[in-house]
């Protein structure tokens, strides 16, 4: 169960590589988590980033998960949730994609919208079943600014990540009053391993800095959580920038 | 919701979301009304069906953390069951449902002359809620907490057979303080306290600090049958710890100006509007608690003897504001309560010196001195000293902060209270509570398949 502050004690990680879902199974398992599940494509990288929480105390165990096979999504996350409460699911899997490769193989660019958005609406609704079943729990969705409002550098990324978003908005209406909570996390530019050898972006931000907004949004049950926080003012002023213009701003 | 329905399985009962007094983590279960024996009865063998999530008995909702929210499965509401059978007006005794409220009791036995054995800083407790809780009042110190007061009860069991407990044995002493699990309590017999007046007579006297608060409950505690003190836990430096004691007893008739003696028992108490639910988040903050706290400590008196309250003002000021649990705003509240024994005064500073220092804005701290230790296994108190404090849920570090009160605390043998508890370590409970194993294996074979259990027994593994 989680705790007076949204604190959860069993956590899933959809993508458990992700740089920002294990900065924040970290960070959780630091306060109460004590069960991990590390849902993702079987390889020793998942299998050493367990071996990382098992050595912090946490009880780890792997799944393996493919965002496209969602086929599979239902029986393999059924078998996660038979083992008991899931307090937490953090769906943190995607791809950033090439754009300009992706422009150039359609079928490259199906792959991105695939994982980020058809993956994430497969996984989204089978854990909001069973977190719905089981009257508590929190859907943590890792969207993105970029799909805020959709760019000439990276809109195939954009764009799967703006359907994302809009996916888990509604989701968290339609679970309002259920006991479960859908929070939708939207970080700026994060230096990580998916974006490494990019140019940092303006007010860039880290992999823990996204853990610690997810902790204070969980105790908070905030919606929508921009990381850092002053995205939100920026985005909403970019968001009604005239096109003719954003087309030319150096974003 | 179906008033008309005669059997709740059957009828479509709503799931809603659910919490304690403090507002934090609401999970949602199905709410079931019985309005009879049968109905609970029938309710409880609905719980017990393969594939569902077990049920919980909840009655006013005052525990303040996760103890009647039972997230996925049933929430049985008590309060229906609210019919009081008899009473004894000679022996002082009253049989009643589990359902009934502390203040319905009041209202039905003052004009009697009798008044109920033990009363927390609430009358909107039931009956039922007031055993598996075992709550204490202010005279713990001299009657100890309720279920001693108990004559027996009758539990609904999770194979849906009703027993008779009675005190000194195993099933008593598990449901006594055990939280709801051990089953729901559906009828009790109380033994009452005779009084003279609905009125009270009260001493205040302001403490300069911590060790002068003690020293001064240590040495006249036993001279009042209530006894409590507020206590500043803003208040730094050579002030921290100061505090107003408010003690007193049930007012003698001869005591009341002449115009009460006319109708000494009588008992209508007021309430103000209710606390409305928009209230932001934030209200609450280290400035206006601080002023509120100053002002408090400087309008009580120094010294005062003798005076006359009512009833309602000296117990339960905060029935006077309905709803007053939205002042913290939609975040919510945590209450910690925890007692350390006799001979760990050092620890009691350590907390008060930690809570002080970080600037918890707490308004509503009480400092209490227990008396012997209750029977019951999960019962809260121990001989010792109890400080219980109010922190708004969303104040930044909370949780780790909270830990390191627990460490101390579980350091010197001490304990957090179940009743208030929406945080604590699970780890932590086994060195609080001696007999947890002792629950745990009561609970395993009377409930083998687990038809009791709430949002707090899943987290803390009870």
């Amino acid at each position: 169960m989680k705790d007076a502050f949204g604190t959860p004690q069993s956590l899933l990680v959809l993508g458990g590589t992700s740089e920002i879902g294990l900065a924040t199974a970290r960070r959780l398992v630091a306060r109460r988590t004590r069960t991990v599940w590390l849902a993702g494509r079987p390889s020793p990288a998942l299998e050493k980033a367990a071996a990382a929480l098992r050595d912090l105390g946490a009880d780890t165990r792997t799944v393996a998960f493919d965002a496209l096979d969602p086929d599979a999504h239902e029986e393999i996350l059924g078998k996660v949730f038979a083992e008991g409460d899931i307090d937490m699911v953090l769906l943190a899997f995607g791809v950033l994609g090439d754009q300009a490769r992706d422009e150039a193989e359609p079928r490259a660019a199906v792959r991105v919208a695939q994982t980020n958005y058809t993956g994430a609406v497969s996984a989204g609704l089978v854990c909001a079943r069973a977190l719905q079943h089981q009257g508590h729990g929190s859907l943590v969705v890792l969207s993105s600014v970029a799909g805020e409002r959709a760019r000439r550098a990276n809109f195939i990324y954009g764009s799967s990540k703006a359907g994302l978003d809009a996916f888990a908005q509604g989701l968290g209406d339609a679970l309002h009053g259920t006991g479960v909570h859908v929070m939708v996390v939207r970080p700026g530019f994060v230096r990580s391993k998916m974006t490494a050898g990019r140019k940092d972006a303006p007010l860039a931000t880290t992999p823990d800095v996204v853990a610690r907004a997810v902790e204070v949004g969980l105790r908070r049950r905030q919606e929508v959580v921009w990381v850092p926080g002053t995205l939100r003012v920026v985005m909403s002023a970019l968001r009604h920038v005239p096109r003719g213009v954003f087309r030319r701003l150096p974003v | 919701m179906s008033a008309d329905a005669v059997d709740p399985v059957d009828s479509v009962d709503p799931v809603v979301p659910v919490t304690g007094w403090g507002r934090t983590a609401p999970t949602s279960a199905r709410l079931v009304r019985p309005r009879s024996t049968e109905e609970a009865v029938a309710a409880v063998r609905a719980c017990a069906e393969p594939g569902r999530r077990g049920g919980i008995a909840r009655g006013l909702g005052r525990a303040y953390g996760d103890a009647a929210q039972n997230a996925g499965g049933d929430v049985l509401d008590m309060t229906r069951l609210d019919r009081i059978h008899a009473i004894d007006a000679d022996a002082g005794t009253v049989h009643c449902d589990a359902g009934v409220s502390l203040h319905r009791l009041m209202q039905v036995l003052l004009p009697l002359g009798w008044f109920v054995p033990v009363t927390p800083g609430t009358r909107q407790v039931t009956v039922g809620g007031a055993i598996g809780a075992d709550i204490h009042g202010k005279n713990h110190h001299v009657s100890g907490a309720f279920a001693r007061h108990v004559n027996s009860f009758e539990l609904l069991t999770a194979d849906g057979e009703i027993r008779t407990v009675l005190p000194g044995t195993d099933l008593f002493d598990a449901t006594a303080g055990g939280m709801g699990l051990t089953g729901v309590v559906l009828t009790a017999t109380i033994r009452l306290q005779r009084v003279e007046t609905s009125s009270m007579t009260v001493d205040t006297e302001r403490a300069a600090d911590l060790d002068d608060l003690m020293a001064r409950l240590t040495a006249t505690d036993h001279r009042y049958r209530y006894s409590v003190a507020w206590i500043d836990l803003l208040a730094r430096g050579a002030a921290m710890g100061r505090a107003v004691l408010t003690r007193g007893d049930h007012a003698p008739l001869d005591a009341l100006p002449a115009r009460a003696r006319r109708d000494p028992l009588a008992f209508r108490p007021r309430h103000l509007p209710a606390a409305p639910s928009f209230l932001p988040e934030g209200l609450l903050g280290r400035r206006s608690v601080g002023l509120f706290n100053e002002l408090w400590f400087r309008k009580a008196p120094r010294f005062r003897t003798g005076e006359i309250q009512k009833l309602a003002t000296f117990f339960h000021p905060l029935d006077g504001v309905p709803h007053w649990n939205r002042v913290y705003g939609p975040g919510g509240f945590v209450q910690y309560q925890f007692v350390v024994g006799h001979g760990q005064e050092e620890t009691l500073r350590r907390v008060v010196a930690r809570i002080s220092e970080r600037r918890c804005p707490s308004f509503l701290a009480v400092l209490k001195r227990f008396g012997d230790a209750d029977p019951g296994w999960l019962s809260f108190p121990v001989p010792g000293w109890t400080l219980a404090l109010d922190i708004p849920a969303n104040l930044p570090g909370l949780g780790a902060f909270l830990d390191e009160l627990d460490a101390l605390v579980a350091a010197a043998d001490g304990r957090v209270y179940l009743a208030k508890d929406s945080r604590l370590r699970p780890g932590l409970l086994a060195a609080m509570y001696p007999r947890l194993d002792d629950f745990r294996e009561l609970r395993a074979r009377l409930d083998p398949h687990g038809v009791f259990r709430s949002d707090l027994s899943r987290r803390l593994a009870l």
